[in-house]
C-alpha cells in the first residue's frame, strides 16, 4: 500500500501540517489556528482515519483542543470547553496529547498547566480530570519552571491501563498502578541541583521522559541538567550522560523500533542554551544510552537556538524518520535514523511541538 | 430586563453570525449575570470570553455603556436596563 508521512508542527502562531512520499521533499500547509500558541499536538493513528489533536492557546481567547480528521483541512472543537477544572483552578495551557495504548481506542491524555492530568475515552473530544493527581499533598510544593507549572510528559503502560507515568517541572515524575487514584513520587537518583537537599523526594525539574512499548520496564530522561534511564519501571534512576557533550537540553526521543536506540538535543547549559559551539546536532545511542554518537549531516554549523521538550519525534516508518524543529523557526527531517538530515521549513515561527506519522496515502 | 450585547466579527461563528445580541436577564443585573445569560445559550462563546470559574478573560475588554468593565467593577458591575455591553479583543500578542 502506498503511504505517506505526516509531520504536524506546532509554533508559537500556529500549527502547520507537512506531508511527504520520501521524507525528503515536503508540501507544507498552514498556519491553521493562526495565532495561537500550539504546545501539544498528536496524531493519534489507532482509528481507521487518523485523527490529529493540537492544544492551541488563544492570548485572546483562551486555551482549546482541536481535532481534524482530515489532516487539516477542517477542524472541530466543541461547545464547551474540552478541559475544564472543577472548581479550585482554571486551564492555562494544554502542554500535552497522549493518546492511550493501542488496547484502549479511544482514550487520549491531557497534561496541563497549572500541574494537572485529564482523560478523554472520546478520541480526544472530551476530558475528565483526574482527581488523584490534583489531590496529591505534594501538589502545593510544586513550583514553576521558567516555562510555567505542567505535566508535560504522560506514558500510559503499554500492557496495563491501570498504569500511567507523568512527568512535570517541578515537581519530577509520579506514577500511578491504580488507573489514577493514588500516585508516588518517582525521582531516586535524579539530581536537583538548585534545592537544598540536591536529591530530594520530589521538586525535580524533570524536561523530558520517554518509552518503548516493548520494555515497559525501561524509561529514559532529560532533566534540567541530568540525562538518565531506569531499569525498573522509573523507580530508580541512574546517569546516563557519559558520551554527551552537555547534560542539559530538553528533548528524549526513543526510536519507533528499537528499544534501545533514543535521541536527543544537548544544550550548552541552563544558563547558555545554545548548542555547544553553536553547531546544530542530535546525538543518538544505540546502546540505551551507554554511548553516544553525533548527527550532524545536513545540519547547520551556526544554529544558535534551541530545541524544545516537544519539539523533537519519531515516526513509524522503517527505516525510522527522526524530526526536529527549532525556536528559530527551522524544521529537519531525517529519513534514514539520524544518518542524513533535510530541511522540512524555514522561518516559521517558534517551534513548540512536532508528531509525525506514515498512514496510508 | 433587556440589554443588548455587540459581538466582534471574530467570536460571531460561535453566535450564528448576530453582531448584535438581545439579552433577557433578571434585575438587578451584572455584566456576570449578564454573561450567565448569555453562556446558556452559547456556550462556545461564553468559553472565549471566561475560564471555568467565570474569570474574565484578561485580553477581552467589555465596554459597559461606553466604559471598559475593569475601570468600573469588573463582572460585578451593574448594568442597567436598556444597557449595550461592547466586547472586543484588547491589544495583545506579538
Amino acid at each position: 500500500m502506498a503511504s505517506k508521512a505526516v509531520l504536524a508542527i506546532g509554533t508559537r502562531k500556529g500549527l502547520w501540517v507537512a506531508t511527504s512520499e520520501d521524507r525528503v521533499s515536503w508540501h507544507l500547509d498552514g498556519p491553521h489556528h493562526p495565532m495561537t500558541g500550539v504546545y501539544a499536538v498528536a496524531i493519534d493513528t489507532r482509528p481507521a482515519v487518523p485523527r490529529l489533536l493540537a492544544g492551541v492557546t488563544s492570548e485572546h481567547w483562551g486555551p482549546s483542543v482541536a481535532t481534524s480528521d482530515d489532516l487539516g483541512v477542517t477542524w472541530d472543537e466543541p461547545d464547551h470547553a474540552p478541559i475544564a477544572f472543577p472548581a479550585d483552578a482554571s486551564l492555562e495551557r494544554v502542554w500535552q496529547l497522549q493518546p492511550g495504548s493501542v488496547s484502549q481506542p479511544g482514550v487520549v491524555w491531557a497534561g496541563t498547566e497549572p500541574s494537572a492530568l485529564f482523560r478523554s475515552t472520546d478520541g480526544g473530544r472530551t476530558y475528565s480530570f483526574i482527581e488523584g493527581l490534583w489531590k496529591h499533598p505534594h501538589r502545593t510544593e510544586w513550583g514553576a519552571g521558567f516555562g510555567g507549572q505542567a505535566v508535560h510528559s504522560i506514558v500510559p503502560s503499554p500492557d496495563d491501563p491501570s498504569r500511567v507515568t507523568v512527568a512535570m517541572s517541578t515537581g519530577g515524575v509520579y506514577r500511578t498502578s491504580d488507573g489514577g487514584a493514588s500516585w508516588e513520587a518517582s525521582n531516586t537518583g535524579i539530581k536537583a541541583y538548585f534545592m537544598p537537599d540536591p536529591y530530594p523526594e520530589f521538586g525535580q525539574c524533570v524536561h523530558k521522559i520517554a518509552q518503548h512499548a516493548s520494555n515497559p520496564s525501561r524509561f529514559y530522561l532529560q532533566n534540567h541538567h541530568g540525562v538518565y534511564r531506569s531499569d525498573d519501571g522509573g523507580v530508580t534512576w541512574k546517569s546516563i550522560a557519559d558520551g554527551l557533550p552537555t547534560d542539559f537540553g530538553f528533548a528524549m526521543v526513543v526510536h519507533p523500533h528499537e528499544p534501545d536506540t533514543i535521541y536527543n538535543f544537548p544544550i550548552e547549559t541552563d544558563g547558555r542554551r545554545f548548542p555547544p559551539e553553536g553547531k546544530c546536532r542530535v546525538y543518538r545511542s544505540r546502546d540505551a544510552g551507554n554511548t553516544w554518537e553525533a548527527l550532524g549531516s545536513g545540519l547547520p554549523d551556526s544554529f544558535w537556538t534551541a530545541v524544545m521538550r516537544d519539539a523533537m519525534c519519531t515516526d513509524s516508518g522503517s527505516p525510522a524518520g527522526i524530526y526536529f524543529g527549532s525556536r528559530s523557526g527551522s524544521v529537519y527531517a531525517s529519513p534514514d535514523e539520524g544518518d542524513h538530515w533535510h530541511l522540512v521549513a524555514d522561518n516559521l515561527p517558534d517551534v513548540l511541538s512536532v508528531r509525525a506519522a506514515v498512514i496510508a496515502s | 430586563m433587556r440589554v443588548s450585547v455587540l459581538v466582534p466579527g471574530v467570536l460571531r461563528t460561535a453566535v450564528g453570525g448576530a453582531s448584535r445580541l438581545d439579552v433577557d436577564v433578571a434585575a438587578p443585573a451584572t455584566l456576570g449575570s449578564v454573561l450567565d445569560s448569555l453562556a446558556s445559550q452559547y456556550p462556545a462563546l461564553d468559553r472565549k470570553l471566561r475560564d471555568e470559574r467565570a474569570g474574565l478573560r484578561r485580553y477581552v475588554n467589555f465596554y459597559v455603556d461606553g466604559e471598559e468593565c475593569r475601570r468600573l467593577d469588573g463582572a460585578a458591575t451593574p448594568i442597567n436596563p436598556g444597557a449595550e455591553i461592547q466586547i472586543l479583543p484588547s491589544v495583545a500578542g506579538g
